[in-house]
């Protein structure tokens, strides 16, 4: 049986980012991925990574917009720890080898980015993502002495010990469909978000909330999963991301009678306030007739006021999007977009140092809620947050490992999962098909648990969630092969996405107020007196059993936020 | 609303069956993707269909394909185009879908990318060797240089280019167009403190930078402008003409015997060609002792050429030179090229239009790039 003193769940930044840095401290390491690392989502990440690193800036000042831009829900012990490591972060990754982009002293170049007080996001042209992850693997593939990769592995399930430690995963190989146990003394999770369980979402195919449900599943509690951001500029054609970056380097939202009307809603930052907050406008705008294209259900997105070699240049991926997927040059004419589903702020709850209230299990990353983004992430913090907190994990973990003896994962375990995948292969034709459940899942998140969200809605979403879960036992699969068979692992990630689903709109419900990213037409108002607090869900027997905690305050309060 | 057919490839290794051909109609709009087509008719009529996918949008380089004979990301691929080309190409408007080539095929439209194209980025030492020192703060380093490298570091790993590479199709040991790209970006960055060793690995390697063939193959497959084969040549540009290595292929002098011949006589003297790659770039290099035993080895092939007519013995052996103001034209694209006299790499002209940019006074900069958006075309869409 494979045994790591530290084994990672997921290989995207916080994965890779924990990988490298357990390794550093001396521990065993396995990193495990369904897809192939530089497949993962972050490559999707475009605009940037923030770190005060101008002389002129200061870390108290990236903090505070963070705890701004979080609706004063996030956590300032956990957003100062972030924000103060932001500069040693960035200058290791360009010392390992990303290719940041540089002004004309060479130093490196920082762009404006929403809801930030000055400029402060470093970038690689609008592939900052791809950028580091690629940079990571080949971090990766140097130290494969200490760093055991394990690619298009798929983890069906963690385990704990008797005392409720966990202690491994049970995984199956997707080329050949063996499945087996891996022994850890430590697990961390870094597989991402839940998007899928949106339709449309800017995330991939993959994102489907893996490692949420695998740790709700073994206990542990999910924190802020209503919060779900809407990015402001997403293509009305099919979703995909058209970076902020473009607004950082001087593009404009018009609606349909040419109004740069993000003058209205927020006379000093305009197209760079918070994301929330432009979401929010971008709706209201069409919600009130004043969209574009055939359906009225579009914003212009004018990036013509960018010089065209600075495009070609720093925006060079979303030119590629715009000719590719919307016909549409983006350098003579504007672009259709709307805001669609693009980031969960919620997810496992863990402390600073990625530890989730289970021993040995550790999150990071987008599927980890730490939190700091609160109710609304700026941009070009998550990048940030998957390296910082996956570094913290990497480490802790690391360290702990040193202190323990390995454990072992019982053959139950292993046959368990193996039985639950035999089930589903010898499912019997005739019930609904796995894509048609999951598109009603994206269809009804996407209208009652979206920008706006009251009661009614939220109930409807909720009903029709759980029956999708009883519809998803018996769903119908055509493969059953053991060599990548991708319909058997679609009815595990169904599974999975639901649990997601059903904690958000159980949080939303239970949130009767407005803030952040989740607005209720029924509350309309910020409520500082009852709701400075988080919601936390535990798997109960009939759905998630609620309770709160409290929101760490360190320096800044709460006031009335405008941009 | 339209409807496609799509010809996939499939296989399935469990089965003791060889791979065959199957036909799904899908219903999609004109200009969504191949990819969507396929995962329509996955989603739909058959969740056994075997294809690696994710973002949907050309950044995870996840659905690299055939798609009727050229390599290149289903996502991306736009299904009236891949119809057209089919029609184009005497076909029946059905678009053919295969795995990827020069790899192994695991299941359908999945191919082993570890068994040859992650082997070979491994073969170029692909991470960064530290100049020394390293600084508190970042390196300081010229604007240009990071832009230029982004070429190279907006490879996504598809394998389009890899797929296609005819020398490695001939030659698999061949490093091949994307690792080679990817040793670029390390030459091509300054942090990097082994630019020399690096070139000096590439050169040396018959199965390094001098086994590419240039037939633009590449090129053409990549979905992300990443030139791979602009970047070997830069490779070769710098080992050569920066770093004066001299390798065991004969590489470098072949390339110095062709400027050297096309330069003197606007054309390729190719009865010169061989004996001055062998022998030094001279008229007397046909007297090397290196360069005689290649001439031997070689006769027979010019006998033929003389027998059946393809060889004159007259231009074969004195060559044949463009007048004088064609001549001067060739030497003036040598002199913008290369910079007045071979001098200093500052003042070559740049290949690379990450740095340079598009000409601004081209009406559609990137119209080469595939079908330019028609006016109106968003309209339709909406």
């Amino acid at each position: 049986m494979p045994s790591h003193d530290v084994l990672i769940i997921g290989a995207g930044l916080a994965g890779q980012r924990a990988a490298l840095a357990a390794a550093q401290q001396g521990a065993n390491v396995a990193v495990m991925s369904k897809v192939h690392p530089v497949r993962s989502h972050s490559v999707a990440a475009a605009g940037g990574i923030n770190a005060a690193i101008d002389p002129t800036d200061d870390w108290r000042s990236h903090a505070y917009d963070t705890v701004k831009g979080s609706d004063y829900l996030g956590d300032q012990d956990a957003i100062e720890v972030m924000c103060s490591e932001a500069p040693e972060e960035v200058m290791h990754l360009e010392h390992i080898g990303v290719t940041f982009h540089r002004n004309d002293r060479g130093e490196l170049d920082l762009r404006a980015f929403g809801g930030a007080s000055m400029n402060r996001t470093a970038y690689v042209a609008d592939i900052t993502g791809q950028a580091i992850l690629h940079v990571l693997y080949e971090q990766l593939l140097k130290h494969s002495g200490q760093v055991d990769r394990f690619e298009e592995w798929f983890v069906t399930g963690l385990v704990a010990d008797d005392d409720g430690r966990c202690c491994g995963a049970v995984a199956r190989d997707v080329r050949t469909g063996r499945i087996e146990a891996f022994s850890a003394k430590n697990v961390i999770l870094a597989c991402g978000g839940a998007g899928q369980a949106y339709y449309p979402t800017t995330n991939g195919l993959i994102v489907t909330g893996d490692g949420i449900a695998l740790a709700y599943r073994l206990g542990a509690p999910l924190m802020d999963m209503e919060m779900v951001q809407y990015h402001p500029t997403t293509l009305v054609e099919n979703g995909l991301l058209i970076t902020e970056g473009a607004r950082g380097e001087g593009a404009i939202l018009l609606n349909s009678d040419g109004e740069r009307f993000m003058e209205r809603y927020a006379p000093n930052k305009r197209e760079l306030a918070s994301r929330d907050v432009v979401s929010r406008a971008e709706q209201t705008e069409i919600l009130e007739g004043r969209g574009v294209g055939a359906n009225k259900d579009g914003i212009y997105l004018d990036i013509t006021q960018v010089p065209r070699k600075r495009i070609l240049e720093a925006l060079r991926e979303i030119v590629n999007v715009g000719r590719d997927f919307a016909g549409v040059d983006i350098t003579t004419e504007p672009i259709m977009i709307r805001p669609g589903q693009h980031y969960i702020m919620g997810g496992v709850k863990t402390d600073v140092d990625g530890a989730t209230p289970i021993e040995g299990l550790y999150a990071a990353g987008e599927v980890a809620c730490v939190s700091v983004h609160g109710g609304n992430r700026l941009g070009a913090n998550s990048l940030l947050d998957t390296l910082i907190f996956g570094r913290r994990a990497g480490e802790h973990a690391a360290k702990r490992a040193a202190a323990m003896a390995m454990p072992t994962v019982g053959h139950s375990h292993l046959r368990d999962q193996e039985a639950m995948i035999a089930q589903i292969l010898a499912r019997p034709t005739g019930g609904r098909r796995v894509s048609a459940i999951k598109a009603e899942l994206g269809a009804t998140m996407n209208k009652h648990v979206a920008v706006y969200r009251d009661a009614e809605g939220l109930n409807t979403a909720l009903e029709t969630v759980k029956r999708l879960r009883e519809e998803a036992a018996t769903a119908h699969i055509d493969d059953r092969g053991t060599v990548f068979n991708q319909d058997v692992l679609g009815a595990i990630e169904l599974d999975y996405m639901i649990d997601c689903a059903e904690a958000t709109v159980v949080g939303a419900i239970e949130r009767t107020e407005s803030r952040g990213a989740q607005f209720r037409t029924d509350y309309p108002d910020r409520n500082d007196e009852e709701w400075i607090k988080h919601i936390e869900l535990r798997r109960g027997d009939d759905g998630p059993d609620i309770s709160y905690s409290d929101v760490t305050f360190t320096q800044w309060q709460p006031e009335v936020r405008t941009y | 609303m339209a409807e496609f057919t799509l010809r996939l490839r499939r296989f399935d290794p469990e089965s003791g069956e060889g791979a065959y051909w199957e036909q799904h109609t899908v219903q999609l709009e004109e200009h969504h993707s191949v990819l969507e087509g396929i995962l329509q008719a996955k989603a739909h009529t058959d969740g056994s269909i075997g294809i690696r996918c994710s973002c949907r949008a050309a950044i995870c380089g996840s659905c690299g394909v055939r798609i009727n004979g050229e390599p290149g990301l289903a996502c991306n691929t736009h299904l009236d185009h891949a119809r057209e080309a089919s029609i184009q190409a005497g076909s029946d408007g059905v678009i053919v879908v295969e795995p990827m080539g020069n790899m192994p095929v695991i299941k359908d439209l999945i191919v082993d990318m570890d068994a040859v194209h992650w082997k070979k980025i491994r073969r170029v030492t692909p991470w960064l060797i530290n100049r020394q020192p390293v600084p508190e703060r970042e390196y300081i380093v010229e604007r240009e240089s990071m832009v230029d490298v982004t070429q190279t570091m907006a490879c996504i790993q598809c394998g389009a280019c890899v797929s296609d590479c005819l020398s490695m199709e001939v030659d698999p040991g061949f490093i091949g167009p994307a690792a080679l790209a990817k040793a670029y970006r390390f030459v091509g960055d300054p942090r990097d403190d082994q630019h020399f060793e690096r070139l000096n690995d590439l050169a040396d390697d018959p199965l390094g930078i001098y086994d590419c063939t240039h037939c633009f193959k590449c090129v053409q497959a990549c979905p992300k402008e990443v030139n791979p084969m602009g970047q070997i040549m830069r490779l070769r540009r710098l080992a050569g003409s920066d770093h004066d290595i001299e390798d065991p292929n004969n590489g470098r002098r072949h390339e110095q015997a062709f400027t050297t011949l096309v330069r003197g006589y606007g054309l390729l003297h190719e009865a010169e060609l061989l004996p001055r790659s062998y022998g030094g770039d001279s008229w007397f290099g046909k007297f090397h002792p290196a360069a005689g035993k290649e001439l031997l080895a070689s006769l027979p092939v010019v006998l033929k050429g003389l027998i059946r007519g393809k060889v004159n013995p007259k231009t074969a052996a004195f060559g044949h030179k463009l007048p004088k103001p064609a001549l001067d034209a060739v030497r003036a694209i040598f002199d913008r090229v290369e910079g007045k006299g071979h001098s200093t790499r500052a003042e070559r002209h740049e290949l690379n239009l990450y740095v340079t940019g598009y000409d601004e006074d081209e009406p559609d900069g990137h119209a080469h790039e595939g079908a330019a958006p028609t006016p109106g075309r968003q309209g339709d869409q909406q």
